[in-house]
């Protein structure tokens, strides 16, 4: 199953490389991983994206909690949240296409930000799948480069990750 | 007072109360072994590879209870230190390791001997360390030894820059009292709903077994674990690391449990109903195919750990916390309650184990003319009146040592049991003569391993440690030739040493005593001999068995119920046993 953990942890040299260690040693697997400092410069956020039967994400859990790095973490998946992912595409666009993936971006709320004579780069946010659809949509041969943040969350209500 | 970073780091040691710091100088350390040069209140223990200073300190650790402390260059100095540093990770003990870095102006540069510490270390310590200014040296030492010796304890690496020690930058000092460090704090008190549940469970268990390991001797909990199995009347198996933590001698001990543990502990545990497990981590060598482990138990698990629970056995009880409130709540409500194990439960699952027992698994041939390796631990069981500190290489004689010399006190059997690192025994010898400098001291080792740290026989004399070695020598890689006999149809390859030095006279080049030992009839004389020259390093070199077999044996991947045994149980005593 696919969980989202979210983790505060010690805004510190070496902190990213202690959680990747841990992923490739004990042979878990990360889909996407992002991170930056907080509101408190002293903290960073990590949002993980990664697959595991209910044991293998305990452990992930548990062995996460073990870095003395680490301060506090959730796991997202386990109640009602909200995931975003930010994906910049650069286009190739033809003057036949230029109208089609204007409308197709209108379509996905996406804001298009660059502009040349033959392209087109388009902003979108939104859940994953929603970023995967709009990237079906279009032409394959149109696609120069897609750049995706992977996801962040944060739960719903009043509750949060803080100190 | 103002001090340089070199004499900051010697003074906190001196603050955290180090007795011996064990290290190898070089370039990026030169300012603070000047520093270590002009001050007596830590004395430095001068080894001869950085391996056997992390090994020596770690089992000053495992002796004491306090932690080892490691002093090494960088490059290869650190890189040197890094087996000693996983071996001290994988058993759980506190150490504080200082390795010097080139300057911080070059770090990444690809500097003359410089590695990146922090990164290699990383997957093999609790946590590490880069210090890059000399005023945050004291607040770092403070959170090294905290982290070291807290929770679930482990090696801490500090990699401290050569420029940070620089004797003409001198600040104030001041050492914290305490620290706190808000991403880090250690279960203590286990949940007070859980032990009343485990206790329950306990009470109304018919096929008991405590399983103990290494956490309760980490946890000095060793007093409760043996009065709550007194209490309980149940029987008791310990882990390889575990060894101690309840005495041997007892009759409710029945012996290791494991791929060389004993046929009564394997099949308690195969047949049990409730497991109590202390301060155990369900190791692989323990549990076998885990599938088939302990099918018919409930099993409850005290762990200061969390990441340990449920790691490789899920369990019915998990109790996060240090092993010895935990055990003393539940004592203290064993007592409160009105009932007891059933009687008659307990009695009838005794004359099962006892059943067990009367096989003698352990039985060797002791009419033999050659000396056999578990005769010679014997013996040194009886000259050392069972009450010596025993360390231990990694092979056959490291197994033949935890079945036959029982141990009645925690900290004296000292092995490297998680990485089973070869070239310990030594070292780790020295490091407990220093400890203890009345107590016997005896380190079993075979004539493989030895080779891996035998340099160290030059600090045994320099620092006047006199232990005695116990070199089980069969010619062979003992452990690697019977997985080849069993597995690879006697295949021996390259486990078999065609150049084994002359141990006498090595010893003797040395400085120490050297004696070797050919007959069964003299191996009683030879180790009484060793033993009355108190104030000498004795090698004692013993010519055993070349085709001794540890047994019994689970083989990898099988289960407790499935051993193997010097001689197989008749299918009439099966049917008895069964």
């Amino acid at each position: 199953m696919r969980h989202i953990i979210s983790i505060l942890i010690e805004n510190e040299a070496g902190a990213l490389s202690r959680v990747a260690g841990l992923f490739s040693a004990r042979g878990y697997n990360i889909e996407s991983l992002t991170v930056a400092p907080t509101e408190d410069s002293s903290l960073s956020r990590m949002t993980l994206v990664t697959r595991g039967n209910d044991h293998i994400i305990e452990q992930i859990t548990k062995q996460l909690n073990k870095l003395v790095d680490v301060v506090k973490l959730i796991d997202l998946a386990e109640a009602v949240h909200i995931e975003r992912e930010l994906m910049l595409v650069k286009i190739h666009t033809t003057e036949n296409s230029r109208a089609e993936v204007k409308r197709l971006n209108d379509i996905f709320r996406g804001k298009i930000i660059d502009v040349t004579a033959a392209s087109y780069v388009v902003e979108m946010t939104g859940p994953s799948d929603k970023l995967d659809a709009f990237i079906h949509a279009l032409d394959p041969d149109s696609i120069i480069e897609v750049v995706r943040s992977g996801p962040t969350g944060i739960s719903r209500g009043e509750k949060g990750l803080h100190l | 007072m103002e001090l340089s970073g070199g004499e900051i780091i010697v003074r906190c040691l001196k603050d955290e109360g180090v007795e011996y710091i064990f290290g190898y100088p070089g370039g990026a350390v030169l300012h603070l072994y000047d520093a270590i040069f002009q001050q007596d209140d830590v004395q430095h223990i001068l080894v001869r590879h950085e391996q056997a200073a992390t090994h020596a300190a770690d089992a000053y650790a495992r002796a004491t209870g306090k932690p080892g402390v490691v002093l090494v260059t960088s490059g290869p100095g650190a890189t040197n230190a890094v087996t000693g540093i996983a071996t001290a990770y994988m058993d759980s003990i506190p150490m504080v390791v200082i390795s010097g870095q080139v300057p911080t102006a070059v770090i990444g540069s690809d500097a003359f001997q410089e590695v990146d510490m922090v990164g290699i270390t990383r997957p093999c310590v609790k946590h590490n360390f880069l210090v890059k200014r000399t005023e945050d040296i004291a607040e770092t030492m403070k959170k090294a030894f905290y982290v070291a010796t807290t929770g679930r304890p482990g090696p801490v690496v500090v990699d401290i820059p050569k420029d940070i020690t620089e004797p003409g930058y001198k600040i104030p000092y001041h050492y914290p009292e305490s620290i706190h460090m808000r991403s880090y704090n250690p279960a203590v008190m286990g949940h007070k709903g859980q032990i009343k549940k485990a206790v329950d469970l306990l009470l109304l268990a018919k096929r008991p077994i405590i399983y103990a390991g290494g956490g309760v001797i980490l946890g000095e909990a060793s007093e409760e674990l043996t009065e709550i199995t007194r209490m309980l009347g149940f029987p008791i198996t310990n882990t390889l690391m575990g060894l101690g933590s309840f005495p041997a001698t007892d009759k409710q001990f029945i012996g290791m449990l494991g791929m060389h543990g004993t046929y009564e502990a394997n099949l308690a545990m195969h047949e049990s109903d409730v497991i109590l497990a202390v301060g155990a981590r369900f190791d692989d060598r323990v549990t076998g195919k885990i599938a088939e482990f302990c099918p018919y138990a409930k099993i409850i698990h005290i762990d200061v750990d969390p990441a340990s629970i449920s790691k490789t056995v899920m369990v019915d009880v998990p109790i996060v916390g240090q092993v010895k409130p935990v055990l003393q709540q539940m004592i203290d409500l064993i007592q409160d309650s009105k009932m007891r194990p059933s009687e008659e439960a307990l009695s009838a699952w005794w004359s099962q184990i006892d059943n067990w027992r009367s096989i003698d698994c352990l039985a060797y041939d002791r009419h033999s003319e050659i000396i056999k390796p578990q005769y010679v631990i014997e013996q040194l069981y009886q000259v050392t009146q069972g009450d010596a500190y025993i360390t231990s290489d990694v092979g056959q004689h490291q197994m033949f040592a935890a079945q036959f010399y029982p141990f009645d006190k925690p900290r004296r059997w000292i092995n490297s049991g998680g990485l089973g690192t070869m070239g310990f025994g030594l070292p780790a010898a020295i490091g407990a003569k220093l400890a203890f400098p009345d107590a016997d001291v005896a380190c079993i080792t075979g004539e493989a391993s030895i080779q891996m740290c035998i340099q160290e026989l030059a600090t045994a004399l320099q620092y006047d440690t006199p232990v005695k070695i116990i070199n089980l020598n069969n010619r062979y890689m003992g452990m690697v030739r019977q997985w080849q006999e069993f597995n690879y149809s006697g295949r021996y390859s390259h486990s078999y040493m065609d150049t084994i030095p002359d141990f006498v006279k090595l010893a003797e080049s040395y400085g120490h005593v050297g004696i070797r030992v050919d007959k069964p009839e003299q191996v009683k004389d030879a180790i009484e001999q060793a033993f009355a020259m108190k104030d000498r390093t004795v090698f004692l070199d013993f010519m055993t068995d070349r085709e001794e077999n540890v047994y019994p044996m689970i083989e990898a991947g099988k289960a407790h119920h499935d051993m193997k045994l010097r001689v197989a149980p008749s299918a009439k005593t099966e049917r008895e046993l069964a």
